[in-house]
C-alpha cells in the first residue's frame, strides 16, 4: 500500500520534470561525479576569467577575440571539438570539465587546474546555460571504447593502410606534417582558417594526449572543424590499428629531426646545407 | 521534507537514465514543438508554376581540378565543370530553390516516411541540391572508390561530420528544423552542395529550363521567395484562390 503511494508520488515527478520543470534545473546544473556545478556560482567566476575572450554573452566576441587566433569558442551554438559523444550530439557535462582542465594547445585558452574543482564544475554549469541546445536536447552517452589492442607490427601496418584509404593524408599529409593537397583550403565552422594538425610538432593532442584521447578524436571528430567522424567507416580495433600508426609518424618524424641534428654535428662544416645523402 | 528531496533526486536520477537510454543509438535530433493534422485537403488547392531566369551576360562555367585526389581525376573523361551556376536556353536558370516562405499560418505537415538520398558520385553531389523536409530520414551514400567526409554547415540544426569510405553503407541522419544547409567535403574541397530543409511540402528546384511547379497549395496570401547559391533571394507575394493556376517569373540580375 505504502509502496504503492511511492510509487505514484515516483510517477508524478517524472510527469513534472518531462513537462519542463526539471529540464530548466537540468540546464542550471552540472553533475562531474559526485560534484554539482551551480551555474549562479559559476557565472560569477565566468565574468572574471572567462569574460575577456568568450564575451558576456558567450558568443566568443569578448573585447581580447580580435586578437585570438584560433578565436574564442562560441558557447551560443552549443558545438564543441571535445567529447565523448558521437558527432552532432552535445558533449557530456564530464567532456566540459576536462576541457576546461585541460585547456587547449595551440591556443589562448589555459589549463584552469588552479581553480578548485567545484569552480570549474561551476563554471561548466554556468557555460552550458549559454545555448539553448543545452535545455532542449540532452547529450547521447558516451561512444564506447574497448580496450587497446596490442601496437605490434601488424597493428601499425594496418593502420597504415586505413591512413591512405580513409584519406586521413588529404589533409594531414602522407608523413604527417599536416601539409596534404587539402590542407590550404581548410576553414572552420565560422569561416577562419584551420590548419590540419601536424604530427611533427608533439605528442599532445587538442583533446588530451593518451592513446584514448586519440582514439576518441577519432572516433567523434572534432565537431566544428574539417575533422570528422570515423565512427561509421572504421571498427573499433581499425581505429586502435590508426592510433597506433599516428604515433610512429610522430616517432618517425622526431627520429628523422634526431638524425638530422646529429648529422649537422658530425659532419661538422665541411657539409653544405641540403646536401644528398651518400 | 527530507523524504520528499530524496524523491526529487531519484526522480532527476531516473529521468536522466530514461533521457539518455532514449537517446543512445539514434542520433536523429529530437524535434521542438508538436507536430499533428497531416490530413491535407487538397480540394480546391491551387497551382503556382512559372521559370526562374538569369539577365545579362551568361557566367562562364569554371572547370573543376580534381588533382587532389587521383581516385576521383581517373573516374572523369570528359572537364568537370563548376555547378554553382548552371543555365540552359534564353537564360533559364537552374538549381534555384522556389518556396513558400510565409502565409501557411499554423499549418503543420508530417514528413513523408521514405527517406531522400544525397549521393556521392564522380567526387560532386548527385544531386547539387537537395529538397526535403525536416525530421525526413536522409541517406548519404558513397559510390565513389575514395574516402568522402560529409560535413553539412548548418545555422539552426547540429552540426555534424562523418567520414565515409568506399562501400559503406548510406549514413542516415535528419534535420530537425528548416533551412537552407551548405554541405561540403574537406578532403575534397572543390564539393560543395546544399540540402535545403522545409517545414512543408511547397517548394521545388528548378531543372535546366528553369521551370518550377508547386502544387496542391491551399488558397490563400503567400510570400514566395527563390533562393539561388550565388545570386541570393528573390521574393514575390501571391494571392491565389480556389482551383487558380498561377506563373510566376523571377529574374535573377548579374
Ligand atoms: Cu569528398
Amino acid at each position: 500500500m505504502k509502496h504503492n503511494r511511492m510509487r505514484a508520488h515516483f510517477a508524478g515527478i517524472l510527469v513534472l520534470l518531462f513537462a519542463g520543470v526539471g529540464q530548466v534545473t537540468f540546464a542550471q546544473e552540472s553533475h562531474i561525479g559526485g560534484l554539482t556545478g551551480e551555474a549562479s556560482r559559476g557565472k560569477k567566476l565566468y565574468r572574471r576569467y572567462c569574460v575577456g575572450c568568450h564575451g558576456p554573452l558567450g558568443d566568443g566576441r569578448g573585447e581580447n577575440a580580435p586578437w585570438i587566433d584560433p578565436k574564442p569558442r562560441d558557447f551560443v551554438t552549443g558545438t564543441f571539438k571535445c567529447r565523448s559523444t558521437p558527432t552532432g550530439a552535445l558533449p557530456t557535462d564530464e567532456d566540459l570539465y576536462k576541457s576546461v582542465t585541460r585547456g587547449f594547445v595551440n591556443s589562448n585558452m589555459p589549463s584552469w587546474l588552479p581553480l578548485t574543482r567545484q569552480q570549474r564544475a561551476d563554471l561548466v554549469a554556468y557555460v552550458k546555460t549559454f545555448s539553448s541546445s543545452f535545455r532542449e536536447e540532452k547529450p547521447p552517452s558516451p561512444l564506447s571504447m574497448p580496450s587497446e589492442s596490442a601496437a605490434n607490427q601488424q597493428s601499425i601496418q594496418s593502420g597504415n593502410e586505413l591512413y591512405q584509404k580513409m584519406n586521413c593524408w588529404s589533409c594531414h599529409g602522407k608523413e604527417g606534417r599536416g601539409d596534404g593537397p587539402s590542407a590550404q583550403t581548410l576553414v572552420d565552422n565560422r569561416g577562419y582558417p584551420i590548419p590540419p594538425y601536424d604530427f611533427s610538432v608533439g605528442t599532445r593532442f587538442k583533446c588530451g594526449e593518451s592513446n584514448q584521447d586519440l582514439y576518441r578524436i577519432l572516433m567523434t571528430g572534432l565537431d566544428g572543424t574539417p575533422m570528422p567522424s570515423f565512427a561509421n567507416g572504421l571498427t573499433p580495433a581499425q581505429a586502435w590499428d590508426v592510433v597506433h600508426y599516428i604515433r610512429t609518424l610522430q616517432m618517425n618524424v622526431k627520429r628523422k629531426k634526431q638524425t638530422a641534428e646529429n648529422e649537422k654535428k658530425d659532419g661538422g662544416e665541411s657539409k653544405p646545407v641540403g646536401a644528398q645523402p651518400e | 521534507m527530507r523524504t520528499r528531496i530524496n524523491y526529487l533526486q531519484i526522480g532527476v536520477t531516473a529521468a536522466l537514465v530514461l533521457l539518455t537510454a532514449h537517446g543512445a543509438g539514434t542520433r536523429t535530433l529530437r524535434a521542438i514543438g508538436t507536430s499533428s493534422e497531416a490530413r491535407e485537403d487538397t480540394s480546391g488547392a491551387a497551382t503556382l508554376s512559372g521559370i526562374v531566369k538569369l539577365e545579362g551576360s551568361q557566367p562562364v562555367a569554371t572547370r573543376i581540378n580534381m588533382a587532389a585526389d587521383p581516385a576521383c581525376l581517373k573516374m572523369h573523361s570528359a572537364p568537370v565543370m563548376s555547378e554553382e551556376v548552371a543555365t540552359g536556353t534564353n537564360g533559364a536558370l537552374k538549381d534555384a530553390i522556389v518556396y513558400i516562405s510565409d502565409g501557411l499560418g499554423n499549418r503543420t505537415f508530417d514528413p513523408p516516411t521514405e527517406p531522400v538520398v544525397f549521393e556521392q558520385k564522380g567526387c560532386t553531389y548527385n544531386p547539387h541540391i537537395l529538397g526535403m523536409r525536416a525530421r525526413q530520414t536522409l541517406k548519404v551514400a558513397n559510390s565513389d572508390p575514395t574516402t568522402h567526409n560529409i560535413h553539412p554547415a548548418p545555422q539552426n540544426n547540429r552540426e555534424w561530420n562523418l567520414s565515409q569510405p568506399p562501400g559503406s553503407s548510406p549514413i542516415e541522419e535528419s534535420f530537425a528544423r528548416e533551412e537552407i544547409i551548405p554541405v561540403k567535403c574537406n578532403v575534397h574541397p572543390w564539393m560543395k552542395g546544399y540540402i535545403a530543409v522545409f517545414k512543408h511540402p511547397y517548394f521545388a528546384i528548378t531543372s535546366k529550363d528553369g521551370t518550377f511547379d508547386l502544387r496542391n497549395v491551399p488558397p490563400g496570401e503567400y510570400t514566395i521567395e527563390t533562393w539561388h547559391e550565388k545570386y541570393g533571394v528573390l521574393t514575390q507575394k501571391v494571392t491565389l484562390e480556389t482551383n487558380q493556376t498561377r506563373t510566376l517569373e523571377f529574374v535573377f540580375k548579374r
